[in-house]
This record gives structure tokens, C-alpha cells and sequence, in this order.
């Protein structure tokens, strides 16, 4: 237990000490400010209070910013001790690879969630404050950076994976951007165009919804968009999230960062430093 | 049981269809200082992977003490320095030591470890701003951790300039002084002449040599070289002799230990015509050379 903590300490230091979890907070906050006041103009016309039009607009941000926050972190974890030559060092000691690898996650992911909690929450604060807010968008609000956090963690797990697999940081930076590319946009439109051909048939009606939930990301936004009504109108996106049973989408996402991380300790088994 | 620090028996390694290591066996008792030569790609670093158990042997056994290579115990009872390490640059060197000390569960006095190896001053410094013999003392310092049963350093000496050298011979020494078995893993074979107790050379995954540098020298009976150093007439002077010239005015000639003494009193009876004498006995490199060269044929 010391041994895991011990990693985690020097972790947590090197991410405060590079400055990543200054710039990640500010990314955050910067951006999560500017759809809340840009965000806000069709708080009238829907009749909902303008915190739950911020959640929306900050779902759709969020599916892109937190699997690269994760990945910027994430791809060097492996990688960059082997080619700095400490990885063999550091096997040296009694500490287990299931040890370091865990040990990392925590110091990563609680980064994270700080980021995102700091973030959302103080774009939170400033729509509830000039906009008004209820019960049910602090909800939504607090189920954001929940599930962010969440999807932050699949990246992480994924990034470690790509970051056993590659030779050497600079190519695990590469699989990286790829990996991100995949899965937040060219994912999407390899859906979007299967259902254009498709024109309504049984692909769309029950398959493409399986697909999409499927990937983390999009689990991600039908997870926040199923569970309150004012952001599904607000974001446009309620069909999807119709056609599949509730626990469709949390269950994705809370299974893809077991999953990745299982294979990211699989791949680092066969690392030789 | 075993009294011994390390013990390697017939131990192979393949990487795709080339046997980089074939059929080692090596051992070391506890306080040994034990040099292991050979060029770059004889097996060394593969062979110390191995014993820290980070990569697989085909064949053969490997034990720290009675422990497995890899092993909770074996790896608490080794301490390792890599060829040419290098930490995170964000972190300081106080701060990658804690984690190390952590890590090996000890209860260390980082600031005095650190200022064992002379880095006291740049205990606060990132790791980023330190030069490559900085980098190395460092290193060195985590080796210095607990006691460990067997250390393992691998070309400790790249990077450091000649007065760190004698403080990691000192820190070898002392190492050694505690209990430790150390294997020093080099190519720079004039560092490791006088400061250990026995050298073992690989060459292509083979250990072509294993004894103390008096026995090698013994049972490579490699001769010992004069030069003479003609006051006038070098030419004459190689006639008489019987060696070859070497340049204007001296005479290089080759005997063996036992005829040192005859060639000695031979010179000396020529009086006048020797300026000066000066007398090379085998070095390790003539030595390293043979058993190379020996294993080749």
C-alpha cells in the first residue's frame, strides 16, 4: 500500500510541478465560461433556466476535451520511462507492475477531477448565479462532471494501453492523436453515414443504437442526455437516447475504463524495459 | 542454503534465433567485487536484466541469495544502476529518491545519501537542470539504499569525470565493505584493473574468462614488454639486443615473466649505450585481448 502511494505522490508532483494541472484547469475553466455566456442565448425559447442550457453546451465540449486531457497525460506513463531508461529501475524495486500501473491511474484521474470538478463547477456557478438555476440542473451540472471524470478514466486506460504498446513516447503520442480522432469524431461519422445509406431501415432502428453506445464518448453524451429532459431539448439529441433501455449508456461507460484498464496492465506485462 | 551472494548456472538466453547468452555460470560470494568485460553486445546488460528478473531466461537458474530472480525478496536484496539513467526532469533529486526509499520500504536519510554521492547542493534542483555525471550520482545514490545483498551496475562509470570515478570506487568499496556483492559491468577496462577482486569477460554471450587479474595474467603468459632507450646508436643497440626498433632512438623488446630478470641484467651490462629503461607489464587490455581473440579460434 505505501508502495502505491509512494507512486502516486511523485505523480501528483510531476503533474503539479509541469504545470499540466494548471493549464488543464484553465483550459477548463476558459472554455466551460465561454459556452455558458455564449450558450446562453436560447434560455427564452425553451423555457428551461440557463444552467441547464451551460450543461448542455459544456456535454458537447466535454466530449471532445476530456478524452485529450486524458490522453496528453496518459500516453507518456509507459512509454516515457522505458526511452529515459528509469522503467528497468524502477521494476528493480519490490513494487509490483499492477502496483505502478494503479498508482499512476490515481494520481492521473485525480487530476482530472480536479480539472473538470474546478471547470464546470465555476461555469456552473456563474449560470446558476445570472441565470437561475433548479434542482434538476444542479443535478444534471453534478452528473457532468461525474460522468467526465468517468470518460476522462477510459482514455487514461486507453492511453496507457497504446503507451505499452508503442516504441517509444513520440510513437505513443502518434497512436494517441489517432486514438482520439477514432473514437470522438471519425466514429461518428462512419455512424452518420451508415444511417444515411441505411434510410431508416433496421440498422437504424436497432442496431445503430447499440453501435452508438457502444463508444465511450457517445455513451458519454446519451448518458447526459437521457437522464434530464431540459438538456436532451436543449441539445437537439433525444431519438437515440429513446430507442435504448436506461442502463444502456452508464453501463458502457462505467465498463470501458475496467476494460481498457485490463488491457493497458495486459500490454505492460509484455513490456520488456 | 547457500552462502553464496549470487549464483548463475548454465544459464542461456536467445533473442529470435541468436544465443546472446549460452550456457553462463557465474557466482559471487557476499563483499565480492566482481568486473564483468566485454564489448557492446556480449550479453552484459542482458545478463544483469536477467538477474533482476526482468526478463526470462530460456534455460538455466539464477539465484540472490535462495531467492528467484523477481521475486518480493530478490528484488528487495538487489539494488541496480542502469547504463546511462535518466529520471523524470520535473521531479527534484530529493523527491526521486523519497519515491525510491519508498518504494524499497526503508527508512533512508535521503539529505545524507544524497550527500554521500555530492549532490548536497542540488538536493532542491529539478532532475532537468542536472548534467549526466549528476544524473549518474543520482543513480548511484539508490543504489546506496538499504543493504543489499548483490548490487548490479551497469557501466557506472559513463559520464563521470575522474574524480567522481574515485568516489564510485570508494562507494563500490564501501559497498563491499558492508557485505555487498558487486558486479560492475564495463568496458573500460582500466578503471576496473586494481578496484576488484575478480574479472569475468563475456564474449558473444559467452564467459570466456573468470579468475583474479593475477591468475589470468599467469595463465595467458603474455610477456612483458622493455623498451630501451639507446643513448647514440639505436641500431646497434637492437642488434645486440635482439628487439625492434621503434622509433629513432628506441628498442622495443618482448620476454617472458620468467626471463625478466636475465633481459634486465643483459641491459644493464651494456652500460653507456642505455639511456633508459622502461618496463610495461601485460595490462588488462593485452589480457581482454587474448581471452577475446583465444574464444574466437
Amino acid at each position: 500500500m505505501t508502495r502505491f502511494f509512494a507512486i502516486t505522490r511523485a505523480e501528483m508532483l510531476i503533474l503539479r510541478r509541469n504545470r499540466w494541472l494548471l493549464v488543464a484547469t484553465l483550459i477548463m475553466v476558459l472554455f466551460a465560461l465561454a459556452l455558458t455566456f455564449a450558450g446562453s442565448a436560447p434560455t427564452g425559447t425553451l423555457g428551461v433556466d440557463m444552467l441547464t442550457v451551460s450543461v448542455a453546451s459544456m456535454t458537447t465540449l466535454s466530449v471532445y476535451l476530456a478524452p485529450l486531457l486524458a490522453l496528453m497525460i496518459s500516453f507518456d506513463a509507459i512509454a516515457g520511462d522505458v526511452d529515459r531508461g528509469s522503467l528497468a529501475l524502477l521494476l528493480s524495486y519490490p513494487a509490483g507492475r499492477g502496483e505502478i500501473l494503479l498508482g499512476k491511474f490515481t494520481a492521473h484521474l485525480a487530476a482530472l477531477a480536479f480539472a473538470m470538478t474546478v471547470g464546470f463547477g465555476t461555469a456552473g456557478a456563474v449560470a446558476a448565479w445570472f441565470g437561475g438555476a433548479g434542482p434538476e440542473s444542479l443535478t444534471a451540472l453534478a452528473r457532468l462532471i461525474l460522468t467526465s471524470i468517468l470518460l476522462g478514466a477510459v482514455f487514461l486506460a486507453l492511453g496507457y494501453l497504446l503507451s505499452a504498446l508503442a516504441r517509444g513516447a513520440t510513437a505513443a503520442a502518434g497512436l494517441s492523436a489517432g486514438l482520439w480522432l477514432v473514437f470522438v469524431v471519425l466514429y461518428d461519422l462512419g455512424l452518420l453515414g451508415a444511417v444515411v445509406m441505411d434510410q431508416s431501415g433496421t440498422f437504424t432502428r436497432s442496431v445503430f443504437p447499440w453501435v452508438m453506445v457502444a463508444n465511450p464518448a457517445d455513451a458519454f453524451r446519451l448518458w447526459n442526455i437521457a437522464a434530464t429532459e431540459g438538456v436532451a431539448m436543449a441539445s437537439g439529441m433525444t431519438g437515440a437516447a429513446q430507442a435504448l433501455p436506461a442502463w444502456a449508456a452508464p453501463a458502457s461507460l462505467l465498463i470501458w475504463p475496467v476494460l481498457g484498464f485490463v488491457l493497458a496492465r495486459a500490454a505492460f506485462r509484455r513490456v520488456e524495459p | 542454503m547457500t552462502d553464496k551472494a549470487l549464483t548463475i548456472r548454465h544459464v542461456c538466453k536467445d533473442r529470435g534465433k541468436t544465443r546472446v547468452l549460452s550456457d553462463i555460470d557465474l557466482t559471487l560470494a557476499p563483499g565480492e567485487r566482481v568486473a564483468l568485460l566485454g564489448h557492446n553486445g556480449a550479453g552484459k546488460s542482458t545478463l544483469i536484466k536477467s538477474i533482476l528478473g526482468l526478463i526470462p531466461v530460456e534455460s538455466g537458474t539464477i539465484r540472490v541469495g535462495d531467492a528467484v530472480p523477481g521475486s518480493a525478496s530478490a528484488r528487495r536484496d538487489t539494488a541496480y544502476l542502469p547504463e546511462a539513467v535518466s529520471f523524470h526532469p520535473a521531479l527534484t533529486g530529493r523527491e526521486q529518491l523519497t519515491l525510491f526509499a519508498r518504494l524499497s520500504g526503508e527508512r533512508a536519510d535521503v539529505p545524507a545519501l544524497l550527500d554521500r554521492v555530492g549532490l548536497s547542493d542540488a538536493l532542491d534542483r529539478r532532475i532537468g537542470t542536472y548534467s549526466k555525471g549528476m544524473r549518474q550520482r543520482l543513480g548511484l545514490a539508490q543504489v546506496l539504499l538499504g543493504r543489499p545483498k548483490v548490487a548490479l551496475l551497469d557501466e557506472p562509470t559513463s559520464g563521470l569525470d575522474p574524480i567522481s570515478r574515485q568516489d564510485l570506487y570508494a562507494i563500490i568499496d564501501e559497498l563491499a565493505g558492508q557485505g555487498t556483492a558487486v558486479l560492475i559491468a564495463s568496458h573500460a577496462l582500466t578503471e576496473v584493473e586494481a578496484r576488484t577482486d575478480r574479472i569475468a569477460i563475456l564474449r558473444k554471450g559467452v564467459k570466456v574468462a573468470d579468475d583474479t587479474l593475477a591468475n589470468l595474467s599467469e595463465l595467458a603468459g603474455l610477456p612483458i614488454k622493455l623498451r630501451v632507450r639507446a643513448s647514440e646508436n639505436a641500431d646497434a643497440l637492437a642488434a645486440e639486443l635482439g628487439g625492434s626498433r621503434v622509433n629513432g632512438a628506441s628498442v622495443e623488446l618482448l620476454c617472458s615473466p620468467a626471463d625478466k630478470m636475465e633481459a634486465l641484467r643483459r641491459i644493464a651490462a651494456m652500460g653507456e649505450a642505455v639511456a633508459d629503461v622502461e618496463m610495461a607489464p601485460p595490462k588488462l587490455e593485452d589480457l581482454y585481448r587474448h581471452y577475446a581473440r583465444e574464444a574466437l579460434q
